[in-house]
């Protein structure tokens, strides 16, 4: 296997870790108006500092998965990082506002009383949350989709052209797993009735997202190039996205929270897999033609420069791994009404 | 409006906005951790409430550096994909090390130290802190690498139109690394040093908690001496290696125009600049050798000399940056500096005479000189940056080329109008809470989190 091949299966893995962990925090951030419904503002505010601390410790942590996606795609394929970068501008521009939005608002929001400054920042969580995304899953759909890239490796479409019907779906339906994933992780971090809140909500908004999921599944067959380059093995993938997702409703209902936990991160390594193997060996496809598009090769760094940065990779990775899966057992206690909150 | 320009203030605003930030986590993270530890090995709960208050402090500047520097690892994609283009075989790399090596420890050691009070062992939750420095340091270390190769690139060789890394060891070894991140670590202690100082001597003047502030002020003061002479020493290498390397940008500085307007005049302007120094700084070593430097001008080649090498090497062009703004930059950062060598080696002084909490009016020049560091270290980047002008990456790439040419400029304006109203906002929110949080005198017994103190009684100190 060569160095493109091993690094489109790093960034892959990047992304995928990424929607992994801060999947759920995108959805806990999400549900944070949703959850914390009550009629005494104390309690509402009680309430949303709850949800809010589950993800306290790690969010951060979580987001520089995205950050090291980007790094490597740059380090790795920067002609990718260059179009894709420059080309989806409005979009990812709007997810910086809403990324820095978001990581000031944990910060801030619970380190001063007034109702006002608190909603300030409760927008920022919301709409950190749902803005990246929503406009993740929206240039995700896009880049596989296929967009007006010219001989130079040029976006050459404006900013409506990324509003399509599909993407937008395949961008709902990112919010909707996230959003279910989330409220998933609520039930594992929260002992008490705002666990079986987020129960109840993960069931009933359950089925939506399978509905979304079918539907940018199926819709993926026809407006992408899957035939050609999905077998019929790995059409497995896809279907197995939507087997979990099925799966984790039922074991939501059977309150096994962490089984139906581990199925929606299955749904989102499943799918994106997916995503992964229909695009390779392209990063970016053209829509204008199909030898305008970005391979791991013409889009490259020099053999050179992926050797060294496989070798930070193959060293650091792991470590990575092992520092942050133990911050996760440190802060692993479920949360109560009671307990002490730093955010 | 020009695409050019518009990108140009887009990446000035952005990045000096970002090091606002920067500058005060690489220097207080390790004043924390060194408080945490004293309180760790002594176990006196005032280094424990010590750490908390300026820690508090750290956590807010720190969550402002972090969302900043989001937008730092994007925007050269964004806003300058001619660059990525040509440069991101190299460039990529040590961005790439940064977030592996640095943004992954620093982001789950801060949420574990914020929310590990309880949860670990004193020393395992100082071990924390000092990760989250460590990885500060390495994330300056990673991305000033890079900025080197803009300033001074080796180890590359051009292919097919592009630069190709052909020698990793010597992106490290790049002698503008060595003498810029030491300077800019320098620059962070300082920033951090006199910001402790500062707000020490605010509380101090207002006799709260005098016990803690002392001792914070005791710790500043031994930190930012010996920041200040460091700071003073790397800098005055580094002006010395860009004189080597990029003799434009210190013959702007200087404004040493050159041969062709009349020699006294000149020589004159130079003169009396150099004595205006002198006047501030007859004290300081790192001068005194910039002064012996400057005394052999006839190897300062001036700016219009410069241009016409220039242009034999690399074809018709304009290759002198703005002057005016080089040369002041260069004046503030320098003057700044040295007012802050003053005023470093006077905090050691005051501390070892033991008297500085009965002096209002040195303390009062401390509060003030908050604000100092955080000048000098914007112009600093004026000068490096602007300095380099037009080149983006010195000798190899212009300014013009390495823009995204298909993002309408429609599209550019309104990035910049977004980020600086964004930005604009959360100064005002960060200013706030600081001065907030500044304030709040952390009394024994009346800790933040009161459920701790149940289980450590703390010690009365006062």
């Amino acid at each position: 296997m060569d160095l493109n091949i091993v690094w489109f299966i790093l960034i892959a893995v990047l992304y995928i870790g990424f929607f992994i962990l801060e999947g759920f925090d995108f959805g806990v951030g999400i549900l944070l108006p949703f959850l914390s419904r009550g009629k005494e503002p104390e309690m509402v505010d009680r309430k949303r500092r709850l949800i809010i601390n589950t993800i306290g410790p790690h969010w951060d942590g979580n987001e520089v998965w995205l950050l090291t996606a980007g790094g490597a795609t740059f380090a790795a394929f920067p002609e990718w990082y260059a179009t894709m970068f420059s080309g989806f501008y409005l979009a990812l521009f709007l997810v910086l506002l809403a990324l820095i939005y978001r990581g000031v608002s944990f910060e801030f929001r619970s380190k001063d009383n007034n109702p006002r400054w608190r909603k300030l920042w409760d927008w920022g969580i919301i709409l950190g949350s749902l803005l990246p995304a929503l406009l993740l899953g929206v240039v995700f759909a896009n880049i596989l989709r296929g967009v007006p890239i010219d001989a130079e490796m040029n976006y050459v479409g404006g900013f409506f052209n990324l509003l399509n019907p599909y993407a937008l779906l395949v961008g709902l339906t990112t919010v909707a797993v996230c959003t279910l994933y989330g409220a998933i992780f609520l039930t594992l971090k929260i002992e008490g009735d705002l666990a079986q809140t987020a129960r109840i909500f993960a069931i009933r908004f359950w089925i939506f997202t399978a509905i979304l999921l079918l539907a940018a599944l199926v819709a993926t067959y026809f407006f992408t190039d899957i035939p050609g380059q999905l077998g019929v093995i790995p059409g497995i993938i896809p279907l197995a996205g939507f087997a979990a997702v099925l799966l984790a409703g039922f074991f939501i209902r059977k309150r096994k929270d962490g089984l139906a936990f581990t199925m929606t991160a299955l749904t989102i390594v499943f799918t994106l897999t997916a995503f992964f193997i229909i695009l390779f060996p392209r990063v970016m496809v053209s829509s204008l033609n199909p030898e305008y598009s970005l391979t791991v090769y013409n889009a490259s760094s020099t053999q050179y420069t992926l050797t060294i940065m496989t070798v930070v990779a193959l060293i650091f990775v792991p470590v990575v791994l092992l520092y942050q899966g133990w911050s996760y057992w440190i802060f692993r206690k479920r949360l109560t009404i009671d307990s002490h909150l730093e955010y | 409006m020009d695409p050019l320009i518009l990108s140009r203030i887009q990446f000035g605003v952005t990045t000096i906005y970002h090091f606002f930030f920067v500058p005060l986590t690489l220097g207080l993270s390790y004043i924390v951790a060194i408080m945490e530890t004293i309180y760790v090995l002594s176990g006196n709960e005032v280094y424990k409430r010590m750490a908390k208050f300026w820690g508090k402090l750290f956590v807010i500047n720190f969550a402002m550096g972090v969302v900043t520097g989001i937008v730092q690892e994007f925007q050269f994609g964004m806003n300058w994909s001619e660059y990525s283009r040509f440069v991101g075989d190299i460039f990529g790399a040590p961005l790439a090390i940064e977030a592996l090596l640095a943004f992954f420890l620093e982001s789950v050691f801060i949420g574990v130290w914020i929310f590990g009070w309880d949860k670990l062992s004193k020393g395992l939750h100082a071990a924390a802190i000092w990760l989250v420095a460590i990885a500060s340091t390495v994330s300056a270390f990673w991305i000033l690498l890079a900025n080197s190769f803009m300033q001074e690139p080796l180890g590359y060789a051009i292919d097919g139109g592009r630069a190709v890394m052909t020698d990793f060891l010597a992106l490290i070894l790049n002698p503008n690394l060595w003498v810029q991140f030491p300077h800019t670590m320098s620059a962070g202690f300082v920033t951090a040093a006199f910001f402790v100082l500062g707000i020490s001597a605010y509380h101090l003047l207002k006799s709260s908690n005098v016990d803690l502030f002392r001792r914070s002020f005791q710790i500043a003061a031994i930190i930012g001496s010996l920041a200040v002479v460091l700071l003073g020493l790397y800098g005055h290498s580094q002006s010395q290696h860009m004189l080597e390397s990029q003799p434009m940008k210190m013959a702007s500085a200087e404004a040493l125009w050159n041969t062709e307007s009349p020699a006294s005049f000149s020589l004159l302007t130079i003169g009396d600049m150099e004595q205006r120094s002198e006047i501030f700084s007859i004290r300081v070593p790192g001068l005194l050798c910039l002064l012996s430097f400057s005394r052999f001008d006839c190897e300062i080649q001036g700016i219009y000399d410069l241009q016409t090498q220039y242009e034999a090497e690399f074809g018709p062009g304009n290759y002198i940056p703005p002057v005016a703004v080089i040369y002041w930059s260069f004046r503030i950062m320098v003057g700044i500096g040295l007012l802050l060598l003053a005023l470093g080696l006077y905090a050691a002084f005051l501390v070892m005479r033991d008297t500085f909490q009965n002096r209002g009016l040195s303390l009062k020049i401390y509060v003030w000189a908050i604000v100092l560091p955080y000048i000098s270290n914007s112009f600093g980047w004026i000068l490096t940056e602007i300095g380099r002008m037009p080149w983006i990456v010195y000798g190899l790439m212009k300014v013009d080329d390495g823009l995204s040419f298909t993002v309408p400029p429609y599209q550019m304006l309104l990035t910049l109008l977004g980020f600086t109203l964004v930005y604009a906002a959360l100064i005002v929110a960060t200013i706030y809470l600081m001065l907030k949080f500044i304030k709040v005198v952390p009394q024994p017994g009346a800790d933040s989190q009161p459920d701790e103190d149940a289980q450590t009684p703390s010690v009365a100190t006062v």
